[in-house]
């Protein structure tokens, strides 16, 4: 893919913002900062659509918005279907000549509760069926719009308020659904996973993901320290762990070919990433253990992947 | 030259939308709707309408794409009926509240369980207060006419609101009857081009579907139900051009010799037309009674039913659908609130039934009107009458 790469350096990422200033994320949001930096990726001519979430809300409550491209709120289930509609119909109309010709992202802006679980049936349509969009799934690892509830993006010993941590039931019992292989065995043309922690690289993710013929689909890591529980200014030192543990590895599938795009020689202790976070206080060694052992063989299985393919 | 071609409703619906120009068509398939889309499928693959048709993977995205296809500008018709209809019913809400004038056929059949696939009007009356127009068609004809007449209203600058126009399941849907098909320039002169003056434009930056506080939310509400109820004033104005243009003229509550009627039998959908052979031949028995057929649903035609109601004394409403543990079927209820306070005189009697597939015959009819009369004149310790239904 010819993307132009964004490099480092102040001076050579775009200064315009599509998310203003003001809008009422809590301090420290994951995703306010992915948000902004998707859209500087993208630039003006995106259509957003976000179903309920956070960023339903939080962006925008009439009379103001803090989105200044076009943003529409979708249902909790529907932001692919939604894009997919608008897409077609940019598409015919361009063809039709009754709108000027003109390349428009269509972005559908997701949480993990909305990717993973309720739209998850809706944007395997939209992948199958190839439509040119761009889909970012926020994932902050619960439903946090409506009060920390599990979901099936939620990692393993997590406690949340539907998966709480309590005498017999040690918080969320189940492994993280891997949606990034599941939206990757559609075999669309581009899909990644990025963490605002690592700016340039989301960005470029997000540009590759949008100049894709086709679907492309970044899953986002985005740290909450409302629902993680760890203080605000964490958030890009818990992505970095989440990252140098291998526990959210960043890679990107591009025409099926796996590329491993953070590889540290040694990875660091899983412990050091759930330390610093309320949601993991309560584990046991033994719990620990088990998620070190996960994270291994997972880690492993990605770079024998990436390796057989440049083989 | 128009010219009278024999076509299943399914195809007249169809028929519509091809000839209005669609730009999207995004559907999914549930019997007895899906001969719509699939002759609409054809059209597209034969090249005899451009359109982007979206085989989505269920009806909740279909009404999805509908609505982000709707409000990039693009003239927009889906179809459904019964569970793909439910399945949809959340999304119709915001397709109506975000002011978006998709068309739909819903080729109406009845609600599992017990599983079913035959026709009555459950699925149409669980929509009602969604905020889309609502028309019943009861024939091929009408089916043709209506959809082609919904784009040109729905699309008005005053109106921008959505509607569904209802076809029995099976009854109209797969049964062919002659259709006057008009030349294409007739129906471009009837139908401008689809422009919504809030499309998504990223030059003109808009946020959509914006959350409110109970501040400001209830105005809006309110503002859509005017918007809706004032719609009627576009479809009459509509109607009567499209009267002009093809010469067949409707109306919201179409008479069949009421006029004068001491007692009038109120129906909907294509179970009027055999009504109205049971209307005939009790005139030629020299009773006096007529037949209102209810086209328009949403907005209710309340002024249409005050003037159809001048001159009778008695009205029986037949009810495809039963509404479980309330006063009897959807429209008497309806129909009784809006002459509460003006008829408290008309004596009434409501009977479900057609549920299903069960389709009266035309004797059946006879007795709906005589039990209907009797029930009216001595009053009915049931709150529910059915008709050919045991137990
Ligand atoms: C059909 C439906 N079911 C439930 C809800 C309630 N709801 C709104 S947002 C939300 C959770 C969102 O979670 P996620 O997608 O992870 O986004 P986040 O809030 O974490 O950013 C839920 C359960 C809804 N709006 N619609
Ligand atoms: S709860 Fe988490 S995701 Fe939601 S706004 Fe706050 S920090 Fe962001
Ligand atoms: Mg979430």
């Amino acid at each position: 893919m010819e993307s132009e790469v964004i490099k480092f350096g102040k001076n050579l990422v775009a200064k315009d913002e599509f998310l203003s200033s003001g809008h009422r994320a809590c301090q420290g949001c994951g995703s306010a900062l992915l948000i902004r930096l998707a859209l500087k990726a993208l630039g003006k001519d995106t259509i957003v659509c976000v179903p309920a979430g956070c960023w339903s809300g939080v962006g925008s409550m009439y009379p103001e918005t803090a989105w200044e491209v076009p943003w529409m709120q979708t249902l909790f289930e529907n932001s692919s279907a939604v894009a997919s509609g608008i897409e077609s119909a940019f598409r015919i109309l361009m063809e039709k000549g009754r709108i000027p010709e003109k390349h428009v992202n269509f972005l559908a802006l997701a949480g993990d509760g909305a990717t993973n679980d309720i739209g998850v049936a809706a944007l395997s349509g939209v992948l199958e069926r190839g439509h040119d969009i761009v889909y970012i799934c926020m994932d902050n690892e619960a439903y946090m719009n409506t009060g920390i509830q599990r979901s099936s993006a939620t990692p393993y010993g997590a406690a949340t308020t539907t998966s709480p941590a309590g005498k017999v039931v040690p918080g969320q019992t189940t492994w993280k659904k891997d949606m990034p292989a599941i939206v990757a065995a559609h075999e669309i043309p581009y899909v990644a996973t990025a963490c605002p922690s690592y700016p340039f690289d989301l960005m470029n993710k997000v540009r590759k993901a949008a100049e894709a013929k086709g679907p492309g689909y970044v899953h986002v890591l985005s740290p909450c320290p409302t629902g993680w529980r760890f203080p605000p200014q964490l958030t890009v030192e818990i992505g970095r762990l989440a990252v140098e543990t291998g526990f959210f590895p960043l890679y990107e599938v591009e025409d099926g070919r796996y590329k491993l795009n953070v590889d540290r020689p040694t990875l660091k202790p899983v412990l050091d990433y759930l330390k610093p976070q309320g949601r993991f206080r309560h584990l046991s060694e033994k719990q620990i253990d088990k998620i070190q052992a996960r994270v291994n063989r997972k880690y492993a299985e990605l770079k024998a992947r990436v390796t057989a393919q440049a083989a | 030259m128009s010219k009278r071609v024999p076509l299943e409703g399914s195809f007249a619906a169809a028929e519509a939308a091809r000839m209005a120009d669609v730009d999207v068509i995004a559907a999914y398939p549930i019997t007895p709707q899906s001969h719509i889309i699939e002759r609409l499928a054809d059209f597209v693959a034969n090249g005899e309408l451009n359109a982007a048709y979206i085989p989505v993977e269920s009806e909740h995205s279909a009404m999805s794409a509908c609505w982000g296809a709707s409000g990039a500008g693009a003239r927009t018709f889906t179809a459904t009926a019964s569970q793909g209809f439910f399945l949809m019913h959340e999304v119709l809400y915001f397709v109506a509240g975000m002011r978006l004038p998709v068309v739909m056929t819903v080729a109406n059949r009845a609600v599992g369980p017990p599983t079913n696939i035959w026709g009555d009007h459950s699925d149409a009356m669980s929509a009602r207060d969604t905020g889309w127009i609502q028309i019943f068609a009861a024939n091929n004809q009408e089916i043709f006419d209506f959809v082609l007449s919904c784009f040109r209203f729905c699309e008005d600058p005053r109106v921008l609101l959505p509607a569904m126009v209802h076809l029995d399941g099976f009854t109209l849907s797969h049964v062919v009857e002659p259709v006057i098909l008009p030349e294409q320039e007739e129906v471009n002169r009837f139908l401008p081009k689809y422009q919504h003056p809030y499309v998504y434009d990223t030059d003109k930056p808009m946020s959509y579907g914006i959350v409110m506080s109970p501040d400001t939310y209830a105005e809006v509400k309110k503002a859509q139900d005017i918007t809706l109820r004032e719609s009627k004033e576009v479809i009459l104005q509509a109607w009567k051009e499209f009267g002009d243009i093809f010469g067949r003229y409707y109306s919201p509550i179409e008479g069949y010799r009421s006029q004068g009627a001491k007692t009038l039998l109120m129906s909907t959908g294509a179970l009027s037309e055999t009504a109205k052979v049971a209307i005939d031949r009790k005139r030629d028995r020299g009773e006096d009674v007529g037949l209102l057929t209810l086209h328009l649903w949403r907005p209710f035609p309340f002024q249409e039913l005050y003037e159809a109601l001048k001159d009778a004394e008695t009205l029986i409403v037949f009810d495809r659908s039963i509404s479980l543990g309330g006063p009897g079927g959807p429209i008497i209820s309806e129909v009784k609130s809006a002459l509460f306070d003006r008829r408290r005189d008309i004596k009434f009697a409501g009977l479900v039934g057609a549920l299903c597939g069960r389709n009266p015959s035309v004797e059946q009819f006879e007795e709906i009107i005589d039990r209907g009369r009797e029930i009216a004149e001595k009053g009915s310790s049931e709150v529910l009458e059915t008709i050919g239904i045991r137990g």
